[in-house]
């Protein structure tokens, strides 16, 4: 078979040499646009398992590629002025141009034609004479843009600025330096090697106020000298090909093409930030996975690729979703310069998603257990010194004066089965049922502040003195119990949700006309296509609806609550008027955000006033419509900013249902990540709404600064029955 | 757990004989539910007309569409035919949906590929005003209409669980597969705020008898998901062909929280229903 190969990287040359040593008889043939000694980047990181991978693909590279590892395990982190380190990473790292020099040179034994200095510029007529083209071309891949209609590449560039250095400091560990100057928050990611590789990001700002796109290579190599000569101890520092660069993002739809039989490999076909794992061991395994691919159809090249894909692709978007993740951290850490450095650190370690609070207690257990003293000592608020801390989980939360006495929170969704209002025994046993499970916040399932507030006729309400004594009942019998569970009730108005059918039949089926009531909203618009036709509210709607909730927060004080909640979320009334989707008025309550604000923090205000100084007030906000021309995060770090003025103790951050055509994410991470994003802007104390069934999801949210509280759902107790 | 057995209706050589016995057996054998799978451009057995023999040859067993791709129908078509086959079942019927990948099945309904996500969200939405309204009768036996299931492993698929479904009906493939999709219906379902937990379905291929038999049931499933390219030889991989697999396979979707197993043959003839029928009555012990 005849095999051409477009770059010579590491990727292009291991699978021409796994390739060539199975098959003697087929020609290999390797073009670089470089000269053989020539490489841009410095050292490159294995994790275990990749090295397992390369011993039994070819044991002999194996070796010589071990022989010059560098093995460490910690991750070093300075911080403002304190230095941290966590153990139990193992990684192994060396240089490009040694690993390039093995594989040159076992290529050459095994009889692999390589050809430097020689760029192709016409991808397609090398692959009209290959039996087999591999584009292993890089992030900038010839081959790939050769054949866009058939690859479909999808290339998104990240925000940040960076730039690759060398320097012979040794860095013994991975080392993570945050420094801000007068001219911003500098990120350098430093790691060993036979030199050491130093990569500089910044904000694009923080590069423009330095004058980087100014200054010349030698100016901007002497800055950072400067700026970090404490970490280099009088080293220089190197650049090759010195330039800034924004990490571009290489997917593929496929990466192959099988008329042509052409396949990418490395990143020609998709890349990964440098943050968490070289793009040299992807490359590696992906050359791997394609000569596997070949043993496993000898016979059929078409097979052959398409295992390679079918193999590699799940790995690989593991992989692009942990990248996306730390890259949007490195991209905003200045968001978390507010954090103390012990829980910067924890933050930063955790940021990928693939590192848990668990996982974390296996790598390093001394890490973990200084952490949770220092969490121990900040939640409750003393410097008293703990020789052993319970995890973060396990801590109070004071909110004003209430304390809760621990971080997970159950919420139940909404049932049906009151009566004009009055909870039904069930619903009140419910209370008190997941009040003796040892959380630290039951909240009540959504309550209603008036009878066309409720969203089914057997919502709920807090309107009459019978709703206040029932609710009553069950807060003191749950006291009696469980004494120091915080309670807490959620308020709601349904507005144009409301008069639908219980939701064992599905979300939103509206009432018969007969049973139904009039529904008010922001706008004259329906929930969804079947739904009632709601009522705009006019000045006296919303006056009495004000008083309304007021009222019911007055009687929920009296029936012994000791946290409210006001539902701000998921398309019920107050969420019409702040979503832009459902928000059409031309009043001073509607067009921009500060007016589709005003009557929900009126709402807010009213309320905060009739309750106690001494009990916490929390909204429910959304962190997007999930929609284009949508409420997004931006507008959610302003609500969530107004709120937090007007004396908002905490946000409990939801998404999407703002209107019915959504398009939510169900990604087990993505409202954390909101969540996250909010409470470090806004600077406010927020509630988790993801699917956590874990402590470990509770310890890792709390730990790492994504949220105060979390909402909890624990395998063995059920918490939305009803 | 309970496990199902799908029927032979995408198999070439499914007849009356085989389909109608094979039901009656399941009735009487140690299976909860009958499957079918719905293919127009496919030598295969319309999925309704398969369950509405056999629901005039059972009496108990549950009957499923699982899963069927729903806007390759229109809506009114799917409710009606849904309904009476649930009147006709005494409400047994489960209506297993999802979105269908084959372009050409789209293209020979006449049914544009390009916006069936759109028009699954809107046939989903008027299927339960089809059985909930007076125009179109029948009324479902089963209130509200028949216990409805929907597929698929994208968002916007999972919202549609949360907002229209009783459940979720997974595609297919390990446990650890299903595992994950599960755990996301449920997000869905917490996240949507419907209370409760969605009924989870789950899905598994077998062959057994051999590995001539394996042979010929790997070759069925290669075809079948031809146009699904890499990712058909990975299905293919994943076929049950011994009494362990089938055991181990059972298991781990009873760990994952499933509470319906469909098992599909890949090859059509008494010997797999009877073989099947024996491994899971004798040595899995389920509810």
């Amino acid at each position: 078979m005849n095999v051409n190969v477009i770059g010579g990287g590491p990727g292009g040359l291991y699978a021409s040499l796994l390739l060539k040593k199975s098959n003697p008889d087929w020609n290999i043939t390797v073009y670089e646009r470089d000269p053989a000694d020539n490489t841009y980047g410095w050292g490159i990181v294995f994790s275990d398992s990749t090295l397992s991978a390369l011993r039994e693909a070819d044991y002999k590279t194996h070796q010589q590629i071990t022989n010059q590892f560098i093995k460490w395990d910690p991750i070093d982190v300075y911080y403002d002025g304190e230095y941290i380190r966590c153990g139990g990473h193992r990684f192994a790292g060396m240089m490009r141009a040694d690993l390039k020099d093995i594989l040159r040179e076992r290529c050459a034994e095994v009889g692999v034609e390589m050809h430097f200095d020689t760029a192709i510029d016409d991808p397609k007529a090398l692959a009209a004479e290959s039996e087999l083209l591999i584009g292993a071309d890089g992030a900038q891949s010839v081959t790939r843009e050769t054949f866009s209609e058939e690859f479909k590449p999808r290339i998104t560039d990240g925000n940040a600025k960076f730039a690759w250095f060398g320097t012979e400091k040794p860095f013994d560990v991975f080392t993570f330096i945050f420094r801000e100057n007068e001219d911003g928050l500098w990120r350098i990611h430093a790691y060993p090697g036979r030199k050491s590789t130093f990569i500089v990001e910044c904000t694009e700002e923080t590069w423009r106020n330095a004058g980087l796109d100014e200054k010349s290579e030698g100016e901007g190599l002497a800055y950072f000298e400067e700026l970090f000569a404490d970490h280099l101890n009088g080293y220089d520092l190197e650049s090759k090909l010195y330039g800034w660069r924004n990490f571009p993002l290489v997917e593929n739809r496929t990466w192959y093409h099988n008329d042509e039989n052409v396949v990418l490999l490395g990143d020609a076909a998709h890349t990964a930030h440098f943050s968490i794992g070289s793009g040299t061991k992807m490359a590696m395994e992906d050359a791997i996975a394609l000569y596997e691919g070949f043993e496993e159809h000898p016979e059929d090249e078409d097979a052959a690729i398409r295992w390679y894909e079918k193999e590699r692709r799940p790995a690989v978007e593991a992989l692009q979703k942990a990248s996306r993740h730390s890259r949007k951290y490195f991209e905003n850490v200045e968001r978390y310069t507010n954090l103390d450095p012990q829980q910067f650190v924890f933050n930063m370690l955790t940021r990928s998603g693939r590192i848990t609070y668990d996982e974390l207690g296996i790598r390093d257990r001394e890490y973990v257990d200084e952490f949770d003293r220092w969490h121990a000592r900040r939640s409750n608020g003393t410097e008293a010194g703990q020789t052993v801390a319970t995890p973060p989980m396990h801590q109070p939360l004071s909110l004003r004066d209430v304390t809760v006495p621990n971080r997970a929170a159950f919420s139940p969704t909404p049932s049906s089965d009151a009566t004009d209002g009055t909870p039904s025994e069930p619903q009140l046993r419910r209370l008190t049922d997941l009040g003796l499970e040892g959380v630290g916040l039951v909240m009540t399932e959504p309550v209603a502040v008036s009878p066309i507030g409720r969203i089914t006729p057997g919502t709920p309400g807090l309107y009459e003195a019978d709703h206040r004594d029932a609710w009553a009942s069950a807060v003191e019998r749950t006291r009696d119990r469980a004494d120091g569970t915080t309670l807490g009730i959620e308020l709601v108005h349904a507005g144009q949700r409301g008069a639908t059918k219980p939701r064992t039949y599905g979300l939103d089926r509206p009432l018969p006309e007969e049973d139904a009531w009039e529904l008010l909203s922001a706008s004259a618009t329906p929930y969804t296509s079947s739904s009632q036709v709601p009522k705009a509210m006019d000045a006296d709607d919303m006056e009495r609806v004000r008083e309304q909730f007021a009222h019911a927060a007055e009687l929920a004080d009296q029936a012994g609550f000791d946290l409210l909640q006001l539902h701000f979320g998921h398309g019920y009334l107050l969420s019409s008027f702040i979503s832009p989707r459902t928000n059409e008025r031309d009043d001073e309550y509607g067009g921009a955000l500060e007016n589709r604000l005003r009557y929900p923090l009126e709402v807010f205000d009213a309320v905060r006033t009739v309750w106690p100084d001494e009990k916490p007030v929390t909204v429910k906000l959304p962190a997007t419509d999930w929609a284009p021309n949508g409420y997004d995060m931006g507008e959610a770090f302003t609500a969530g900013t107004r709120l937090k003025e007007r004396g908002c103790d905490l946000l409990t951050v939801v998404a999407g249902q703002t209107t019915a055509n959504d398009r939510p994410k169900f990604d087990t991470g993505v409202l954390g990540n909101y969540c996250e994003q909010i409470r470090n802007e806004v600077q406010v104390p927020t509630m988790s709404t993801n699917y956590l069934t874990t402590t470990d999801d509770v310890n890792t949210q709390v730990g790492g600064a994504t949220a105060d509280l979390c909402h909890w759902y624990p395998e063995n107790v059920d918490v939305n029955s009803l | 757990m309970q496990v199902g057995i799908g029927l032979p209706n995408t198999l070439s050589n499914a007849d009356r004989e085989l389909t109608v016995s094979w039901a009656r057996k399941a009735e009487a054998g140690p299976f909860t539910s009958l499957g079918v799978f719905d293919r127009l451009v496919y030598d295969s057995l319309d999925p309704f007309q398969t369950l509405a023999v056999c629901a005039g040859a059972t009496e108990e067993i549950r009957l499923s569409t699982s899963i069927i791709a729903g806007p390759l129908r229109s809506n009114a078509m799917v409710a009606k035919k849904a309904a009476t086959l649930d009147v006709l079942s005494d409400g047994r019927l489960t209506l297993g949906l999802a979105l269908g990948a084959r372009k050409d099945d789209y293209e020979a309904a006449d049914s544009e590929y390009r916006t069936r996500g759109r028009r699954f969200t809107k046939q989903l939405d008027e299927l339960r005003s089809y059985w909930e309204g007076d125009e179109i009768g029948p009324d479902p036996a089963q209130d509200g209409g028949p216990e409805l299931l929907v597929g698929g492993s994208s968002d916007p698929a999972f919202k549609r669980v949360g907002r229209f479904g009783d459940g979720y009906i997974h595609g297919g493939g390990p446990p650890r597969a299903f595992a994950k999709d599960a755990e996301k219906a449920r997000a869905a379902w917490s996240e949507e705020g419907r209370p409760g937990e969605p009924t989870l379905w789950g899905h598994g291929y077998f062959a057994l008898g051999g590995e001539e038999q394996a042979e010929r049931g790997r070759e069925y499933l290669l075809d079948y998901y031809e146009f699904t390219g890499p990712f058909a030889e990975r299905i293919a991989e994943g076929l049950l062909t011994t009494p362990q697999e089938i055991i181990q396979f059972i298991r781990g979707y009873e760990e994952e929280g499933c509470d319906e197993l469909l098992l599909f043959p890949t090859v059509a003839d008494e010997e797999q229903y009877d073989r099947l029928a024996e491994i899971v009555g004798n040595e899995w012990a389920g509810e």
